[in-house]
């Protein structure tokens, strides 16, 4: 049979195809059939949030620090409650990680605050001795992208019926609900009101000016994000 | 026609060698940077705090990946496409108008690729999965130039002289339809600016999966891209040049079916492997643990295949530093195929998984595996493109010694800083708590990292030993005949 298929490239090439999509099909399909129920608690993330999300993918802080919490003591001891799938279920793309040149961030928003945050992305060494990471001073000055993220919201929302203006359950038996603006110019608007509460706890003085005049640096949408995760 | 041998048309093999000189380069640069700026943050500014968004870690990561792999590699493996392709199929470029502007094709828009890609990775547009970082525009773009790869290889096939088809060219089209593949599925998006009626930025996109679903897609994608780019064409370089350059025949036909079929059968299930202890359900966990394990038997295979098919010539390896770097890349295939799945093993991969000792492994195959056969294959591949002996054999020596250096200390080091951050990572003191601070496990890793930057920077510089011998090859080399060109290739002093 293989030296008929050799002389045969295309009943050669259905061959391989059939033996190489075999795998694929077995461990992939089965988990589509039930996508990712949200846990209660997990709520879509706010424009500002995302727009930080943004930020945060941009300068890849994927590749050193992971989003995934292992169930092992000594994960739990240092990061927090191990990851569930359902806890994903917003995450578009998903931000794991492969390498852990960092510490791990999935549950960052419960230990760190904004301002150990702002000082932290200015001159990490300073805040933590021995930090081998870069400083990222470029995210005070440029402005955070609100269209954009404006935009996957309305994306998501539609395509994939992210509830956005819907009651979520909370962990304490509480709803809540995570707005989605009707248009681009009230998006703008609620999102800088989440800014001047990140930017109240913040020092520099150039990010509260830009904030309060109606400018969203990146930082401050990045800062959200992170405040975020819990 | 007179009775006169196939004059091949090597225009296009040509083209892609020099991209994969350039862009070997480059991305093995751009690793060396990264490597300095681990060892040593200040690096992350050196070329001054205004241009410090586009020399940090984070921004020439993803371009350090994607350089090396679709840069080096894939034109490394268009590159030998183009010559191996038309002599084992026994016809030339030239004989269809059509095929010479195809290739010609896929080049040109492959270097629009590329222009596209660095810039926009250096502005950070990235979707953020590895090595799949690309936007939709992007995207779409590699699916064409990979669509005119395909109708490459099969319009060659369709006009072919030689009824059967030789080994690699099975691993040739295992590699197109793999990635094609793999490569889809993966980067099923949506365009945010369509989708919110033309909001924000025009190139940004959303993934069709999400969180645990995303994850199984990508690692399902991430791992087969090392998968379908990084052992199966380099598989079907070495069953071409290692047996033609040292003159003896492929060692056993049966173990290398078993070994491809093999291969193609087991490869993709191992992907679960990157998602040990995660959220995807524990099966899927398993099934990647366990075939890791088997996948051990086709990847020996064929390394076993071609170190076999020197049985009796060993005196080879000693003469001809072209047969060492084939040797040295098998052996480095063994290694770190044996590597890969004691690291899937669950109660290994809780220690290893997030540290060091995996980029190790990435790098002991690349650099030992991948690299060494692609520059072997150039090798072999110039004298006869150029007509010209290679200029220096002794240049070739030195680059070899300098680059398995390399490799050993890269690798070294990386495996007892991995071993050592997961232990730190999970020690705990006498009460159960943690006994270090996670600052405390990065401190410790400093003069590894300034090892593996040394190493690093040793391979580079046999690259650069590469590309000058290969442009001596080109321009000043002494002329060779067609009769000096059966097996061994002809090397200057």
């Amino acid at each position: 049979m293989f030296h008929w298929l050799e002389k045969h490239p295309f009943f050669f090439a259905v061959a391989v195809f059939v033996t190489i999509a075999f795998a694929g099909l077995i461990e992939i399909l089965p988990n589509f059939a039930q996508a990712s129920q949200p846990v209660v608690g997990t709520k879509p993330y706010t424009t500002l949030e995302l727009a930080g999300r943004h930020v945060y993918i941009k300068n890849s802080c994927n590749a050193c620090h992971s989003q995934l919490i292992r169930p092992f003591k000594s994960e739990t001891d240092r990061y927090g409650h191990y990851s569930l799938s359902g806890e994903y279920a917003y995450d578009r793309p998903f931000l794991w990680g492969s390498k852990r040149t960092g510490p791990d961030l999935m549950r960052v928003g419960n230990y760190r605050t904004t301002d150990w945050h702002e000082n932290h992305m200015k001159d990490p060494a300073a805040v933590v001795p021995g930090s081998i990471m870069p400083a990222y001073p470029w995210m005070f000055k440029n402005t955070a992208d609100i269209d954009t993220a404006y935009a996957e919201q309305v994306t998501v929302n539609k395509v994939f019926a992210v509830p956005y203006n819907a009651e979520i359950p909370m962990a304490d038996g509480s709803k809540t609900t995570v707005a989605l603006a009707a248009t681009l110019d009230e998006a703008k608007t609620s999102a800088l009101e989440e800014a001047k509460v990140v930017a109240a706890d913040m020092k520099d003085q150039e990010v509260k000016d830009a904030v309060a005049a109606g400018q969203i640096p990146e930082i401050v949408a990045l800062i959200a994000y992170l405040n975020s995760l819990k | 026609m007179d009775n006169r041998p196939l004059e091949y048309d090597y225009t296009v093999a040509k083209m892609f060698m020099l991209t994969t000189v350039l862009l070997g380069i480059v991305g093995m640069l751009v690793g060396v940077i990264l490597a300095w700026e681990m060892a040593f943050p200040a690096v992350n500014t050196i070329a001054g705090s205004g241009l410090a968004e586009y020399t940090n870690f984070s921004r020439l990561r993803p371009l350090h990946t994607d350089a090396v792999i679709f840069g080096f590699t894939f034109s490394g493996i268009w590159a030998t496409w183009y010559y191996v392709g038309q002599r084992v199929l026994k016809v030339s470029m030239a004989e269809s108008k059509f095929l010479m502007f195809l290739g010609k094709l896929h080049f040109a828009l492959y270097l629009l690729v590329v222009v596209a890609v660095v810039g926009s990775l250096l502005m950070g547009i990235t979707t953020s999965k590895e090595y799949a970082e690309f936007e939709w525009p992007i995207d779409i773009a590699v699916v064409v130039v990979w669509v005119i790869w395909g109708m490459s290889i099969f319009g060659l096939i369709g006009i072919r002289r030689e009824k059967s088809l030789y080994i690699s060219i099975w691993y040739y089209i295992a590699t197109f339809l793999g990635i094609a593949m793999l490569y889809l599925f993966n980067n099923m998006e949506i365009p945010t600016y369509f989708a919110s009626g033309g909001i924000g930025a025009w190139y940004h996109s959303v993934s069709m999966y999400s969180g645990t679903n995303d994850a199984l897609v990508q690692w399902w994608y991430g791992h087969n891209a090392v998968a379908f780019g990084f052992t199966v064409p380099i598989v079907a370089m070495i069953y071409y040049f290692l047996p033609k350059e040292s003159g003896q025949a492929v060692y056993s036909y049966k173990l290398s079916l078993l070994a491809f079929w093999g291969l193609m059968f087991v490869y993709l299930w191992a992907g679960g492997h990157h998602l040990i202890y995660s959220t995807v359900p524990d099966w899927m966990q398993t099934m990647g643990s366990v075939f890791s394990v088997v996948l051990i038997l086709p990847s020996w295979g064929s390394a076993i295949n071609m170190l076999l098919t020197m049985k009796g010539e060993w005196q080879q390896v000693a003469s001809s530093p072209l047969i060492k770097f084939m040797i040295l890349a098998s052996t480095f295939y063994m290694f770190s195929t044996l590597e890969g799945p004691i690291q899937a093993i669950k109660s290994v991969n809780a220690l290893a998984h997030f540290t060091d000792w995996i980029v190790g492994h990435v790098h002991d195959g690349v650099l030992g595996w991948v690299a060494f056969m692609i520059m072997a294959a150039l090798f072999h591949m110039a004298p006869r493109v150029f007509k010209r002996e290679i200029y220096s054999k002794s240049l070739m020596n030195t680059q070899f010694w300098i680059q398995t250096l390399g490799v050993v200390l890269y690798f070294t080091s990386m495996w007892i800083a991995g071993i050592t951050q997961g232990m730190m990572w999970r020690a705990h003191d006498e009460f159960g708590n943690l006994a270090y601070s996670f600052i405390d496990t990065v401190a410790v890793l400093h003069p590894y990292f300034t090892i593996r930057a040394v190493g690093g920077t040793l391979y580079l510089v046999g690259m650069f030993l590469f590309a000058y011998n290969m442009y001596k090859t080109m321009t000043s080399s002494r002329r060779v005949e067609e009769s000096e060109l059966q097996n061994a290739s002809p090397m200057g002093a």
